[in-house]
């Protein structure tokens, strides 16, 4: 099979006059990307199709552990990256991403981009987004908090799973949501709620599986989970409470590197990921809101969430720089 | 007894080995080092940092040292009365699921320890049934310890159990005829017997608690119980400061080190005894009272590791088995799990083997102080590779490879070596013992009959180790097949173990896959467990 391939090859090498130029079939884009992305259930092989029938190349996701390995990533590798795009990264890591000088701007028409707040940027184009929420077990809880001042000041009998900031990005969330909501008092507030914390997990996989496993009746997670419960396991045993102060904000973002060895087909994909080809998969793949329109309805569960009228988003200028300060704050306070 | 060209093998023998381990723990940390130069070592470690270095320093050191505690001193009672009842119906069976612990990754096994011990566990629903309604919880220091003798009571347990078994008869028989009971025989033959392993063992649990990450946060509680293995990973994970990474992980062997050597923890000399096979039938240890405390001991010990175990099995029943078993990417991560657990287990107890022949060699004391600085080095490669993070040995090597986008190979043996580097304590711990005592039984006879070199090895050595080889073997294989792959933390896209698809499971909300896999992981650990059992008993004389 192998050896089959040598004779067009040799071909063109020997005929470089009657061949043609370079066709995009002949080229590559990697992307690095989180794993559950391109996992078997997650949108990336669609997408990966849909992209591939467009632009006659060969579409190559490379998957890490989550958006901040993916940075890591970056840093290892410097310059020499293989790949052309990042997709996975979150607002909370643009600042950080930018100082890496390893990005260029994309130089694109976001028009159709429709994320809330209005985020944009010259160099990460949003491609979907979420919001924290805090999901309960309605077989346990029948009056869910309605309020971040509920949770915080509620029955400390009544326990929540949450991560931890130092070292997942939801954890970081409830951080910067609770610093969003009380400011200074936030030390306070984080005081208060520790009692009502069950146990804080390092990542979002591990509370999920505690709450799901029944040992807490609250866990933070996304507006979205519950679509999957209801899409997936037709259940909606469990749901967001709605926060009356509002929901912090997570987009997700995607970018061109500076050395991509593949700009152009990089910017053809960051335009393809700003129309349905690519959206359609988001939301029940990838299980967040699209960024961007859809072809086809969202499925009715979508229709259930919780979506809320107001929104908490800290500049990426600002994570970046009190992020150690806000945690040494939560260190404080929770470990009193 | 060794011959002069034995002699010559085994210790050059050790200095490769010793090279190896060396370079394959230096060349990533000095990879990390020079990385992190650009930063400033202490880069993050601000004035503010100091008291939390401090606190998490503490909370460490306390936690580590009270599982240790708690895990040996339930761990020597349990191999004592195992020792006394060498054959009751289930025991190989629980000999056996002692291994299987070490072999499930953390997070399944805080799973299923919250199944039993958790707010809505079987614990605290039979105590509703007793009218006592308010649950008690575990998270916090009660729930690290109790996760932690988890999985080293049985650990400690199966490391000191064979020193007792080791004995010859003749003492038992003695301690019956001179009327020898509890405390009296205690002191004078089981306490010298176990004392090294027991030593070891505490050594090693305390090494593995020290740096336990995942069981520490899941039950922790909160950021109070941070231990210096959370802040090397965030370090890494979240800051991406190599520098204060190694920093940190500095501080942590350093600190390790000296408190297992102020406690006398670290790998204890050999004391050759003279013994006469094995055989281990107990006249001494007759008596109603005797068997029923034993026979208490015995059971609460084997629910307490088989409730977590059985809770595991529950959950995965739930899942679709055929459907995950039809899967070809399961087919795939078990292939090349199986594929890491089986080289890395190799290289491990080859390194091992070779370690434990020098430092037999070299001979204790040692008459030369080069041959000293052999027998101890060989000796400390066997514990200090447990200290070294996973996470920054795994970061390191991926500096070296440039981040491996696309590479196969590279990655693979990276984590081959981390795999074999942090299982070879427990291999050493397991071969160790048994070496000296055949060493000890057969050397003089092989001399003076003129077997030597390779044809002794073949005939007299492996032969007389083939049931430590294949138990050493198999606590490395269970080890690697549990293990995430430090390498997981910076992706390795074309490399999927079982745990990593278990992982990636769990972080797509599919729990009950996740579960199922976490059943198949532990089966698979399981029945390789039991078939090395199977050949260990069948080509040792061990048991003769």
């Amino acid at each position: 099979m192998r050896k089959s391939w040598l004779i067009p090859a040799a071909l063109m090498a020997a005929a470089p006059l009657i061949a043609q130029p370079a066709t995009a079939a002949d080229k590559t884009l990697t992307v690095y990307t989180y794993e559950s992305f391109v996992a078997e259930w997650g949108p990336g092989p669609k997408i990966e199709a849909a992209f591939e029938a467009e632009c006659g190349c060969d579409l190559n996701w490379v998957g890490v552990a989550d958006g901040v390995a993916l940075l890591n990533r970056l840093k290892l590798e410097g310059e020499n990256a293989v790949a052309s795009l990042v997709l996975g990264l979150d607002t909370n890591l643009i600042a950080e991403a930018k100082a890496t000088g390893l990005f260029a701007a994309h130089g694109l028409d976001t028009g159709a981009i429709s994320v809330p707040r209005d985020f944009s940027d010259d160099v990460f184009i949003p491609y979907d987004y979420g919001y924290f929420a805090v999901i309960y077990d309605s077989d346990s809880i029948t009056t869910p908090p309605a309020s971040l001042k509920d949770l915080v000041e509620g029955n400390a009998d009544e326990k929540i799973v949450i991560q931890d900031p130092r070292t997942s990005t939801p954890g970081l969330g409830l951080l910067l949501w609770i610093k969003s909501v009380y400011g200074d008092d936030a030390a306070a507030a984080w005081e208060q709620l520790s009692g009502r914390v069950l146990t804080v997990t390092p990542g979002w996989s591990e509370s999920y599986g505690l709450f799901t496993s029944g040992e807490a009746p609250m866990v933070l997670s996304y507006t979205t989970s519950p679509a999957y419960h209801l899409v997936v396991e037709e259940t909606d045993r469990y749901r967001a409470a709605e926060f009356e102060e509002g929901h912090y904000l997570q987009i997700e973002v995607a970018g061109l590197l500076a050395n991509a060895p593949e700009a152009d087909l990089a910017r053809q994909f960051l335009d393809f990921m700003m129309t349905p080809g690519f959206q359609n998969h988001i939301p029940t793949h990838n299980w967040m809101l699209p960024a961007a329109a859809v072809s086809e309805p969202l499925p009715e569960a979508f229709e259930t969430l919780v979506s809320p009228e107001k929104s908490f988003l800290f500049t990426p200028g600002e994570v970046a720089q009190s992020r150690a300060a806000w945690i040494e704050e939560w260190l404080g306070a929770m470990s009193r | 007894m060794l011959t002069r060209a034995e002699h010559r093998a085994a210790r050059s023998g050790g200095v490769a080995a010793l090279l190896a381990i060396g370079l394959a723990l230096a060349v990533p940390i000095a990879v990390m080092v020079a990385y992190g130069a650009d930063a400033g070592l202490g880069a993050g470690l601000g004035p503010g940092q100091g008291d939390y270095l401090w606190r998490i320093t503490r909370f460490t050191l306390l936690q580590a040292g009270l599982s240790t505690l708690l895990s040996v001193a339930l761990a020597v009672p349990l191999a004592r009365a195992l020792a006394r009842r060498p054959a009751f119906f289930g025991r190989r069976g629980l000999i056996n699921l002692f291994a299987l612990p070490l072999g499930l990754p953390p997070l399944v096994a805080a799973l299923g320890l919250i199944e039993i011990w958790g707010r809505n566990g079987v614990a605290n629903k039979g105590l509703a049934l007793f009218g006592i309604e308010t649950p008690f919880s575990i998270y916090g220091l009660t729930g690290i310890l109790l996760a932690h003798v988890f999985f080293n009571l049985p650990l400690a347990t199966r490391l000191i159990l064979p020193t007792l078994e080791r004995l010859p008869p003749e003492y038992w028989k003695t301690a019956a005829n001179l009327g020898l009971k509890g405390w009296t025989l205690f002191r004078l033959i089981e306490w010298p017997a176990m004392r090294k392993s027991v030593a070891g063992a505490a050594g090693l649990v305390f090494m593995l608690c020290a740096t336990s990450f995942t069981l520490v946060l899941v039950l922790g509680g909160g950021p109070a119980a941070t231990t210096l293995e959370v802040a090397i990973y965030q370090a890494l994970r979240f800051d991406f400061a190599p520098g204060r990474a190694v920093l940190l992980s500095t501080i942590q062997v350093a600190l390790t080190l000296t408190i297992m050597a102020a406690l006398k923890l670290i790998a204890a000399p050999a004391d050759p005894g003279d013994t006469k096979g094995g055989g281990s039938a107990r006249p001494d240890a007759q008596g109603g009272f005797q068997v029923l405390s034993d026979a208490v001991l015995i059971g609460l010990s084997g629910l307490f590791v088989a409730g977590p175990m059985a809770a595991v099995i529950g959950a995965g029943l739930v899942a679709d088995l055929p459907r995950l078993l039809t899967d070809p990417l399961f087919w795939r991560a078990t292939a090349t799990s199986l594929g890491i657990g089986l080289v890395s287990a190799t290289l491990a107890t080859a390194l091992s083997s070779l370690l434990i022949r020098a430092r037999h060699s070299a001979g204790e004391p040692a008459d030369t102080a080069a041959l000293g600085l052999l027998s101890a080095s060989s000796g400390a490669a066997g514990s200090l590779t447990l200290l070294a993070p996973p996470v920054v040995l795994g970061a390191g090597w991926f500096l070296m490879l440039g981040g491996g986008a696309g590479q196969l190979f590279a990655p693979l043996a990276a984590i081959i070596v981390i795999n074999a580097l942090m299982a070879l304590p427990f291999v050493m711990r397991v071969l160790e013992p048994a070496h000296r005592t055949a060493m000890a039984r057969n050397s003089r006879l092989a001399l003076s009959l003129g077997v030597t070199g390779f044809n002794r090895i073949r005939q007299v050595d492996l032969p007389a180790m083939a049931l430590p080889l294949t138990t050493g073997f198999v606590f490395a294989l269970a080890l690697s097949l549990g293990d995430l792959g430090a390498i997981a933390l910076f992706g390795s896209d074309r490399i999927m173990t079982l745990p990593w698809l278990l992982y990636q499971k769990l972080g797509s909300y599919r729990t009950d896959d996740a579960a199922g896999l976490a059943l198949l992981l532990g089966g698979t650990t399981m029945a390789l467990i039991l078939l090395a059992d199977r050949l260990g008993r069948r080509d040792g004389n061990d048991r003769a």
